[in-house]
């Protein structure tokens, strides 16, 4: 069954193609973010990632006839956005070899997690801080390509397998293999900062150890 | 079904994203009751997912929305021959 949201959605394209072309405005408005987010965790630019979510976009206003409504809209637009943001990404790297992500072939690296002594569980609060999404959005931008590509469609912008499966033009089998190492590599990059975010024991040893 | 602690790690993100079968889980639950180690790595990552959907981890810049529907109001009046 069909959300009413959906159904408003399907009736929006329609006018929009048959010529209400303005009405391209208020299709596109609950998706600003949504593509604007996964270019953005892509290429590490903001400038780039609002230039690319533009050209996204517009590429989806002239392509509208060629959504068949098979998938959903937003997919579809991951999709695009997606597209557009590796374009981006392959430009940059043309001018920087961006070395992390050489030799990032599938069964190399090392996905087991942080083994944490010490641990304590960390208030909600500690998790509002700034400086701990700072860390977040810059652990994620170091996470390769393959796995980061997605870790976001998965973990920050909630599409689920099947579509994230379909955004990437890869299987649902890689999609969990793929998102189960990014999140072993994420959690062993931001132990550390998770950590400082737990109330302190405030012993010798662990300010030592920190 | 007894689980080492690197075969729960293995399962990590099946947990969270609830797709054990029950079997697994099972054993998955019985070692984390047990494991300081295992449910420390659990809870870590879990963190991790909360602060990632926390919708203010990732922010649009100032007047991006503007300068979005600003852009797209050009190339539509573009293509519709001006109008």
């Amino acid at each position: 069954m069909k959300t009413a949201a959906a159904t408003n959605e399907a009736a929006l394209i329609a006018r929009v193609l048959a010529g209400e072309d303005g009405l391209f405005h208020e299709l596109i408005r609950p998706y600003e973010k949504l593509v604007y987010v996964t270019i953005f965790a892509i290429v590490k630019n903001e400038t780039e990632a609002e230039d690319g979510a533009q050209e996204t976009m517009i590429s989806a206003y002239r392509n509208l006839k060629s959504f068949r409504g098979e998938a959903k809209f937003s997919t579809w637009l991951v999709t695009i956005a997606m597209n557009e943001a590796r374009k981006r990404l392959r430009k940059a790297k043309a001018a920087a070899e961006d070395s992390l992500d050489e030799g990032s072939e599938e069964g190399e690296g090392d996905y087991t997690p942080a083994v944490l002594t010490d641990w304590r569980e960390i208030p909600l609060e500690a998790l509002e801080r700034k400086e701990l999404k700072k860390k977040l959005r810059e652990a994620v931008g170091k996470l390769p390509e393959k796995y980061r590509e997605v870790f976001v469609l998965r973990d920050i912008e909630e599409l689920n397998q099947e579509e994230t499966a379909a955004a990437l033009g890869i299987t649902v089998t890689l999609v969990k293999v793929r998102l189960h190492r990014a999140r072993m590599m994420l959690q062993k990059m931001l132990v550390p900062y998770l950590k400082s975010a737990a109330p302190s024991r405030g012993g010798f040893f662990r300010r030592w150890f920190q | 079904m007894n689980l080492e602690c690197k075969h729960v790690w293995e399962q990590i993100s099946g947990y969270l994203d609830k797709q054990l079968d029950p079997e697994m889980l099972a054993a998955v639950e019985r070692h984390l009751e047990t494991c300081e180690v295992c449910s420390a790595i659990l809870d870590s990552t879990r963190n991790i997912l909360v602060l990632t959907a926390d919708e203010r981890t990732y922010e649009l810049p100032v007047g991006y929305s503007k300068r979005l529907h600003e852009r797209l109001t050009v190339v539509i009046s573009g293509e519709n021959g001006g109008g």
